[in-house]
């Protein structure tokens, strides 16, 4: 019963982000530091996970294919595909559930916890509008995130099967272009997109929502990330079976 | 002016307010007192708005809160200025900023304008170097004055401050309780102080409203606190050996 309320009051979160909506001028900067707090701030720990959870595609699908038979150009081709296809939008996706997820869901729990929230409502801002919307303006430059992430992901594969001695540099990029389905990019972009709004809005939901104090806030943080990893798979699962079967 | 009549509010079946009837005056310090768990903090948050009595109507100068249009609402929460407990200043703004933000919020001011009215109001609560500091830089005193002036930067017509004074020394308490009351004096504005100090109550208290267990059980000014006999009150106000002293020798010099 307790979920069925809980995405009753998601959904008129969501109504009240995009009514009410605050002065232009404040919105703006609200969205500048949310950029600079949930994507820039991101950038680090993204490209280092790519570059290298890239190389170890590449590795392990190198290392699987013992038959002499297997032409040496499909390690690019896993590589391409795992990464374009799961690695980055998904993979990705759930590591910011973590990193942006429990940074949104803790920054407004304390929020909340200070009674700043009750200090907007007070004056008469909406404080949903406030503290969500820039948020999902924010994140809907994630897919450029998810593009390096493609990018590092490849490269770091590139490198690793090059330098590891498991294909030539030929090979590798014979397998980057071969059997290339533009559509995948799409989908796989899609996917980006709507994550991003579940991980601007469901954390912001945990963080909005909690009641206690500064313990809670912690709970919080770790059932937003669970419930933003559950959200996410779901979705990729419908997404994939919508799109690409 | 502040007018309540029979706000009733639950929670969970539970009746925390069980039909409470008042005045707030203008241009006087008017204070809710009463117990922890007493249903003074749901009382206060009632008058803001931001819990929405089940019974009852709240008029603002005469006008039914309830029958308001959303304009209307929003108008008057910009006529609204509260002090919470923790201050609940935005940590990642300056001083300054917090002050402005309700300028910048709703204000059409130019920014010099703004500049100028944040200045005067800082100036106001005596903090006049504390423009660029954020407020975990700052004392838990200074945070108070922060919060009071970013509570009067729009010139509001009611003042609400939910405990003012508390984690603070007495000298600095005295000093936040004579603060607010000069405010009231000077804009002729309605203050309602949700507080269990009790040197608030002796010091400015002009009204008070004593609520016990949801209800209201005694109302007067603090001249006439010193002289009921309401048993719930004198319990209450009268509990430390200090302010017993203070009472008898204040009702000895009255007979004197």
């Amino acid at each position: 019963m307790i979920y069925l309320e809980n995405i009753g009051r998601y959904f008129l979160m969501l109504q009240s982000v995009f009514s009410k909506m605050t002065k232009w001028s404040m919105l703006r900067k609200l969205i500048f530091k949310d950029i600079d707090d949930l994507i820039i701030g991101s950038m680090g720990i993204v490209c280092f996970i790519s570059f290298f959870v890239g190389g170890v595609v590449s590795i392990q699908t190198a290392l699987n294919m013992n038959n002499p038979l297997i032409p040496k150009y499909l390690v690019g081709f896993a590589t391409r595909q795992s990464v374009i296809l799961e690695f980055a939008p998904t993979f990705i996706s759930i590591i910011m559930a973590g990193k942006v997820g429990s940074f949104i869901t803790s920054s407004i729990g304390t929020m909340r916890v200070t009674e700043q929230i009750d200090a907007l409502e007070v004056m008469g801002v909406n404080s949903l509008n406030y503290l969500v919307f820039p948020k999902i303006i924010a994140l809907s430059l994630y897919p450029f995130v998810i593009t390096i992430a493609m990018f590092l992901g490849i490269f770091g594969g590139w490198l690793a099967s090059i330098y590891g001695g498991f294909s030539t540099s030929a090979d590798f990029i014979q397998g980057l272009q071969i059997e290339f389905i533009p559509f995948h990019v799409t989908y796989a972009f899609i996917k980006t997109f709507v994550f991003a709004f579940v991980l601007a809005t469901i954390p912001s939901f945990y963080g909005y929502y909690m009641k206690g104090g500064a313990l809670e806030v912690g709970k919080a943080s770790t059932t937003s990330f669970v419930w933003t990893s559950v959200v996410i798979i779901l979705i990729n699962y419908l997404i994939t079976q919508l799109l690409l079967t | 002016m502040i007018e309540v009549k029979n706000i009733k509010k639950s929670f969970d079946g539970v009746e925390i307010l069980k039909g409470i009837s008042t005045t707030f005056e203008k241009g006087k310090t008017n204070l809710i007192i009463g117990q922890s768990g007493s249903g003074k903090t749901v009382f206060l948050k009632s008058l803001l708005g931001l819990f929405t009595p089940e019974e009852g109507t709240i008029l603002f100068d005469g006008k039914d809160y309830k029958t308001f249009s959303d304009e209307q609402r929003r108008q008057l929460r910009t006529e609204i200025g509260m002090v919470f407990q923790g201050s609940a200043l935005f940590d990642s703004m300056t001083v300054e900023e917090n002050v402005m933000f309700p300028l910048r919020m709703f204000s059409k001011q130019s920014k010099s304008e703004m500049q100028d009215r944040v200045d005067f109001v800082l100036k106001r609560v005596k903090l006049v170097d504390a423009h660029h500091k954020f407020p975990a830089e700052t004392s838990g005193g200074m945070q108070k004055r922060v919060a009071i002036a970013r509570a009067i930067v729009m010139n509001p017509k009611y003042l609400f401050c939910d405990e003012p004074n508390s984690g603070l020394d007495p000298k600095t308490a005295i000093v936040i309780d004579n603060l607010i009351q000069e405010i009231t004096d000077e804009y002729n504005i309605t203050t309602v102080i949700n507080t269990h100090d009790m040197n608030s109550v002796m010091e400015i208290g002009e009204k008070i409203v004593f609520l016990k267990n949801g209800v209201k059980a005694w109302e007067g000014t603090n001249k006439q606190i010193f002289k009921t006999d309401n048993k719930s009150v004198t319990d209450f106000v009268y509990s430390s050996d200090l302010f017993k002293k203070v009472r008898e020798v204040y009702l000895k010099e009255l007979e004197d």
